[in-house]
């Protein structure tokens, strides 16, 4: 295989890291949502929660993208 | 590779860096570039903004008075909620952050405008000021007792030593990295993403013929669709900047939780 090819494919591969943080997110915000259904008056402080698990969590799905960005371009 | 058409839009070339004055002191080349320009617009605008919204104080704000209170307040209360009382002398510092990158950020959305936070070296500045201050705040507090960080409570002794400790200590070194990789990716990533897309409808509108044509439209939807989405993540990215900052402020002034 050609170093051309093994890159591109490398690129691929590493998107598939953001599948993990996908699901994560989806965690997050869904869990949030229903508890914020079930007691409104208590969701709007737990904002900045839910925005701090959103960073972390979305920070490995970033790093994921980042590779398959420095393979593309880099 | 050189002769295909899509290599023409390098939707890397719009993070060169270019030197408007050139400095070099001993071996050292401290020039001033787009970036530095940048960041000093940004600081520029900052403080404009902060002095022309608040010389005509009034009870009753105007519409620039409240932005600015408006700002005040809300990175106030996060300090506030995630640091506590004593994490408002941090205020300054992590207002500063705040704005700095926020600006930095919308300023880089302005088409032909360069964005000082695609940079790795200098997000990554910005992380270790924090990751100094904390541990400077936290052994200066706390003395030895700031390691308590490592040796939360309520966990068996053979788990801790084992498992919990060295996660904690790895999970601590790692938070510069995190801090920094974080605001930097989403920068590049969302910036790359835009340029793509724009570079997909000149392909596709030079590239095909008769009707085809119009299929450009699709990126041109995708990438009004995207720029909303991109202040969304600019001005996101600066509150998490600043709230983990705090987070982290947090961890110096109560390590033991």
């Amino acid at each position: 295989m050609d170093a051309e090819a093994a890159r591109l494919i490398g690129a691929g591969l590493a998107c598939s890291g953001m599948i993990g943080a996908g699901i994560g997110l989806g965690h997050i915000f869904g869990n949030y949502l229903s508890a914020a259904i079930r007691n409104p008056s208590a969701a709007k402080g737990q904002f900045g929660n839910l925005i701090f698990g959103f960073a972390v969590t979305e920070a490995l799905g970033i790093f994921s993208l980042l590779i398959a960005f420095l393979l593309l371009f880099g | 590779m050189a002769a295909e058409p899509g290599k023409q839009f390098d939707p890397i070339r719009q993070f060169d860096l270019h030197n408007m004055v050139d400095i070099q002191i001993g071996k050292y080349d401290i020039s001033f570039t787009n970036s530095s320009f940048m960041m000093v617009v940004a600081v520029v605008c900052i403080c404009l903004f902060l002095y022309l919204s608040t010389t005509k104080k009034s009870l009753v704000p105007g519409r620039w008075q409240s932005v600015a209170e408006i700002s005040y307040e809300f990175v106030a209360d996060m300090v506030r909620s995630t640091a506590g009382r004593d994490g408002l002398k941090f205020f300054p510092f992590v207002y500063a952050l705040f704005m700095f990158i926020l600006f930095a950020n919308m300023l880089g959305l302005v088409p032909f405008f360069f964005t000082p936070t695609s940079h790795i070296i200098v997000t990554f500045a910005l992380a270790m000021m924090v990751m100094v201050t904390v541990l400077i705040v936290g052994f200066w507090k706390n003395g030895l007792g700031f390691l308590q960080l490592f040796n939360p409570g309520g966990v068996p002794l053979i788990l801790k030593i084992v498992l919990v400790t060295p996660l904690e200590i790895i999970s601590f070194m790692s938070r510069p990295l995190s801090h920094s990789i974080r605001l930097w990716a989403n920068m590049l990533a969302g910036h790359i993403m835009l340029k793509l897309f724009a570079s997909f409808i000149i392909a596709m509108a030079v590239g095909l013929t008769g009707a085809f044509k119009l299929g450009a439209i699709a990126p041109a939807i995708m990438t009004i669709a995207l720029t909303p989405l991109e202040i969304l993540v600019a001005f996101l990215q600066a509150y998490v900047f600043a709230i983990l900052t705090s987070v982290y402020l947090n961890d110096a002034l109560h390590p033991g939780h």
